[in-house]
């Protein structure tokens, strides 16, 4: 039970967020112009690394704002909360 | 209780309070502040349980937590009794009532005793081993052993105590109240830090509180004495809060912990009643200070668990503490020095002590010149070989050992003795900390591990870090915390400290015997009965890692998680393998520290609490006539109205008929409603939905089907334009929330440049929906001024309007294909809107009508029910609904996928409807649908999603879903039952009205 600082209301207990996978992946502009393949790529492919992932999050019980945030999977530790659309402040 | 067992003078209780209690059946007394284990052994009870395995009679080991044989049933209602309670834990109390456990007909006479005799032939394993073969008598094997399998009884019946959860927020937490948490605590709220101690005994102090020796003195004082003023002065801390009976349960990551108070547990019976029995304290703490202490080591040598073998520190607990006498009669066998401050406090106290068993060669420390300053004798470099005594112990044999320790040699002593005290060293709690994720490291010094690295602002001080020596525990514990806090506290500088120093430490994991290995029992795990020979046997078959042997074994794996075991499996497992115990590494340790009521865990949430209930606005009219309900998610739906004992069938067919023939009423007020606004909401529309729009003019309503980005259905509903930039999206019941969570995802992430505000209305409005032949002429009497033509008011369009000038939208919209008007209006105003068009509709006979009717009116006329005809893997295509998919439209959720190689395939399976041959026959939903019944493996080809008997019809009708179901229109298919296989033929999802005549009527 780790607390994430939501960037909108601040530091919460985990059971007021919900994971929502892999962060940075954008929804293609024009998905009829893609391959069977690159379609697919963006539909079904997501890493579940064990160590530093960069995360979607949402605010279920608070705010409901989504946000991005860096996370060791393998001890929870957060390196950073950023807004959607932000640049992640670590590579 | 036996006199000569309890010495008249002692600090800690009370004996002029005498409390009653029945063991067994047979009622005994012992004295307030007594434990139900002091004040059995007060009344010479030793033997209080039957082991797992051979059921070998067991007695008292300990005085804590750590304790593995005495565990009882605690109370005998079928509600409250509760199994393996720890004796050593459980306060008295008057009106306790406790039995034994594990053992028939009597813990004295136990026929499972017979197991013991045949022990050579049930090693470890021996279930996985016997009863793998043959197969099939599996279901003979497993009434037996599932019937011996268990100790003690679970209550039969709901829980009555009340149990509480609550939060607590401190900047300091310290765990364990003995003399280094008891200093930790006092620094950080001396310093302004905001902190709580806690403990899970009654009382302060750990086992500082009761050492009492010379040997052992701070200031001048005993340390006991010095103790109890510290524990004086933590009153008057005004940062410090103390939780007493509270053990910590569980230490997760970012320091959020877990601790149970035990609030009545301790009261006696008739004052417990109407209060929280037990609390879960759900903490967060800024820092977090562990000092939990060590847990005294039991010795592993032949017959090892007799009752009267008790760990010799609690011997000492047992004296000075509760001022009991184990025995009269005492032998101690150690291989450390804290066995002779036993000694001491026996002899001090008049007990006898006829020798202590030290498997050192001689040593002489400040302690053990002072035993032998009493005249107790001492065994050096010695080692008890066997013990005797079926119930009770009666004597040990004691022989010297060898130079390498591995073999006895000389002449074996016989020495008389009703209680035998055994000491193998000390091993730290170091759980919490490995809870918390902490990685330990191996100390050769006193063989123990210790905490090393962690990742969260916390440490752990005094012999929980592995600090055994007095002047080592108070230095290292307020230099450690003065860091960590970075504070100081100055009571604690300068302190004049006398400790006896173990100078000599000797080690035997396994102690040799006269006997041959094979044909002794060392008992490592006491609960589950695991002894040294099943872990060697596990090694030579094969096991090497810790983990598999203490499966294997299941060493480790009761109701006390091998505390007092693990380290000497460990043991053994390395001296065998010639692997360092460092290496070997530990078994993970799993919350909770010791085992929690589920009460405790559910807390409050029992009930009516368990879940959230969801009511419409007319429950309360469906109650009164007499509705039964459905669960629909969390909400209760009316499923039907029987009328003078109608079943369900009965009921359904009635209300079916009335609402096609005349008029039904529908509570549709649990269907999802979003409320869409901003300047984008027809763009957003047309991305979420397959269909166009841009193009719907205000004031009417349109069906829409949202895809997965796979392309799957995944919800649909009705949504009408109120206004140029204001819409009421409709959602099934059940996936209100999951729409309502996908669409902000989309608006925030992927589509942020939409001006467009989502806001669930869901509870806002209650929806009253009438249908049926007469539906007009009921809403034209409910709201009279509003023009109902079809002109002015056509299928599909919605219009304001006022009732007993309550605003309210009408929509004209129809799921059972009949002609039919849905009423939104504000929750409450929605029961008496009900009332009004129920009493309006009474001429005509309106019917109210539930969930089930609603779904037999909707398949008759084709409609879809996202979720029971579409299970996540139909696309608009498989559903025969190409007309709902724009053409014209760029791009909307899914669409890519609508055209990925799998979802253009021909042949998958669509929705489709079924008429049985036999027009009475009902298929049952979920049946599998063949087309060559006779062929093996016979090949389904799909299944029945929806199917009623339509009484409009007057005939069964189905949906389904068939491969290459579109292209089989007509065509004959069966569907097996287990006794019959049923003719079907597949046709048109639509049974009624296929021009749609009802509706627009």
């Amino acid at each position: 039970m780790f607390l994430i600082n939501c960037p909108y209301c601040g530091e919460r207990d985990q059971s007021e967020f919900t994971a929502g996978g892999e962060a940075h992946i954008v929804r293609p502009k024009q998905p009829t112009e893609l391959s069977d393949n690159q379609w697919a790529e963006f539909l079904f492919m997501r890493k579940n690394i064990k160590g530093v992932q960069f995360e979607r999050w949402n605010h279920t019980h608070g705010c409901r704002k989504w946000f991005n945030m860096v996370r060791d999977t393998s001890n929870d530790k957060i390196y950073a909360v950023y807004k959607m659309g932000e640049k992640p402040p670590i590579k | 209780m036996n006199k000569n067992l309890r010495i008249a003078n002692n600090k800690f209780i009370d004996q002029t309070t005498r409390i009653s209690f029945k063991f067994d059946g047979k009622t005994l007394y012992g004295f307030k502040g007594d434990t139900l284990a002091s004040a059995l052994l007060a009344n010479n009870i030793h033997l209080v349980g039957r082991s797992f395995k051979y059921h070998r009679p067991r007695g008292i080991m300990g005085c804590g937590s750590e304790e593995p044989n005495a565990i009882v049933q605690v109370g005998n209602d079928a509600s409250m009794t509760e199994p393996n309670s720890r004796a050593t834990e459980i306060e008295l109390y008057e009106g306790l009532e406790v039995s034994s456990q594990n053992c028939w007909p009597s813990v004295n006479f136990d026929v499972g005793a017979v197991n013991n005799f045949f022990s050579p032939l049930i090693p470890a394993a021996f279930y996985y081993k016997t009863f793998m073969w043959p197969t099939n008598f599996w279901k003979l094997y497993e009434f037996f052993i599932r019937k011996s399998a268990g100790l003690g009884k679970s209550p039969t019946e709901p829980d009555k105590d009340i149990y509480d959860h609550r939060y607590l927020h401190c900047e300091v937490l310290v765990v364990g109240g003995g003399i280094s948490g008891i200093m930790a605590a006092k620094t950080a709220a001396k310093n302004s830090l905001n902190t709580v101690l806690i403990d899970d005994k009654n009382i302060l102090g750990g086992t500082t509180l009761f050492q009492e020796n010379e040997c052992f003195k701070i200031n001048n004082s005993y340390s006991n004495d010095w103790l109890k003023k510290e524990i004086e002065s933590l009153k008057s801390l005004k940062n410090l809060t103390i939780k007493k009976r509270t053990s910590l349960a569980a230490y997760h990551s970012y320091n959020y912990l877990l601790a149970r108070e035990n609030l009545t547990d301790h009261l006696d019976l008739n004052e417990k009643k109407d209060k929280i029995r037990q609390r879960l304290w759900k903490i967060r703490a800024k820092k977090v200070i562990i000092a939990t202490g060590a847990m005294e080591r039991p010795l592993i040598f032949n017959n090892n668990d007799r009752p009267g073998i008790i760990l010799s520190y609690s011997v000492k607990k047992y004296i000075d503490y509760y001022g009991v006498k184990c025995g009269q009669k005492v032998s101690l066998f150690t291989n450390n020095d804290t066995a002779y401050e036993t000694a001491i406090s026996l002899s001090n106290s008049g007990v006898s002590v006829n020798s202590v068993v030290d498997i050192r060669d001689k040593t002489n420390s400040l302690i053990v010149k002072q035993a032998e300053k009493l005249g107790i004798k001492i065994h050096w470099k010695s080692s008890v070989v066997n013990t005797n005594g079926y119930k009770k112990i009666n004597s040990i044999e004691i022989m010297k050992l060898s130079d390498d320790g591995t073999a006895v040699v000389e002449k074996k002593i016989k020495e008389k003795c009703d209680c035998l005290g055994i000491s193998g060293g000390w091993t730290p709690r170091v759980h919490l900390f490995t809870q918390s994720g902490g990685k330990l490291k191996f100390r050769d010094e006193g063989n123990v591990f210790l905490p090393d690295k962690t990742e969260l602002d916390q440490i752990s001080i005094g012999s929980c870090n592995g600090d055994f020596e007095l002047d080592e525990v108070i230095k290292n514990s307020i230099n450690l915390t003065n860091k960590f806090l970075k504070v100081s506290n100055n009571d604690y500088e300068n302190l004049e400290i006398v400790s006896s120093k173990e100078i000599d430490k000797k080690n035997i994991w396994l102690l040799p015997s006269d006997k041959p290995f094979g044909k002794t029992k060392a008992f490592l795990d006491f609960q589950n009965d695991s002894t040294a020979n099943d872990i060697k046997l596990a090694l030579r078959e094969g096991f090497k890692s810790i983990e598999h042997v203490k499966r294997y074994t299941t060493t480790g794996m009761a109701t006390d998680q091998g505390k007092l075991s693990n380290m000497h499996a460990l043991g053994i497992i390395a001296e065998t393998t010639g692997v360092k115990i460092g290496k070997l590494g530990t078994t993970t340790f799993r919350p909770p520290y010791t085992p929690l009521t589920f009460g405790t865990i559910v807390g409050r949430n029992v009930g009516e609490f368990f879940d959230v209930i969801r009511k419409t606005p007319m429950h309360d009219w469906h109650i009164e006539n007499k509705a039964e309900f459905e669960n629909v998610g969390q909400w209760k739906r009316a499923w039907y109205y029987p009328i003078n004992n109608e079943n369900m069938h009965e009921a359904v067919q009635r209300e079916s008929k009335a609402a096609r023939d005349s008029a039904g009423i529908l509570d549709a007020s649990t269907l999802g409603k979003i409320d869409i606004q901003g300047s984008d909401s027809s763009e957003f529309l047309n991305r979420v939905y397959t269909n166009a729009w841009s193009k719907l003019d205000i004031g009417k309503c349109r069906y829409g089907l949202m895809l997965n980005e796979d392309g799957m259905v995944y919800d649909d509903g009705v949504t009408t334009r109120l206004s140029e930039n204001h819409y009421l999206m409709t959602t099934t019941t059940g996936g209100a929330a999951n729409v309502l969570s996908k669409l902000e995802d989309y608006l925030q992430t992927e589509w942020p440049e939409l001006d467009v505000y989502l806001t669930s209305v869901t509870d806002h409005y209650g929806t009253v929906s009438i249908c049926g032949p007469n539906s007009k002429k009921i809403l034209s009497k409910v709201i009279p001024n509003l023009d109902l033509s079809n002109k002015e008011f056509p299928h599909m369009s919605f219009k304001n309007a006022l009732i007993d000038n309550i605003r309210c939208r009408v929509m004209r919209i129809s799921f059972t294909g009949e002609h039919s008007y849905e009423i939104n209006i504000q929750s409450s105003f929605a029961k008496s809107v009900w009332e009004k068009c129920f009493e309006a509709g009474k001429e005509f006979n309106i019917t109210p009508y539930g969930t089930e009717t609603m779904h037999l009116l909707r398949a008759e006329k084709g409609f879809i029910i996202a979720g029971q005809d579409t299970d996540g893997t139909m696309t608009p295509v498989d559903l025969q609904m190409d007309w709902i998919i724009s053409k014209k439209k760029y791009d909307f959720i899914g669409k890519r996928s609508l055209y990925r190689s799998d979802t253009i395939r021909e042949d998958r399976k669509q929705l489709v409807g079924l008429l049985t041959e036999d027009p009475k026959e009902i298929l049952e939903e979920g049946a599998q649908i063949v087309a060559e019944p006779n062929k093996q493996p016979i090949e389904m080809l799909g299944h029945v999603t929806s199917s009623y008997f339509s009484p409009n019809l007057n005939k069964s009708i189905a949906i389904a879903v068939v491969k290459n179901g579109k292209k089989l229109k007509g065509q004959k298919m069966f569907v097996p039952m287990r006794n019959k296989t049923i003719n079907v033929t597949i046709t048109d999802t639509v049974f009624l009205d296929k021009e749609n005549k009802r509706l627009n009527a």
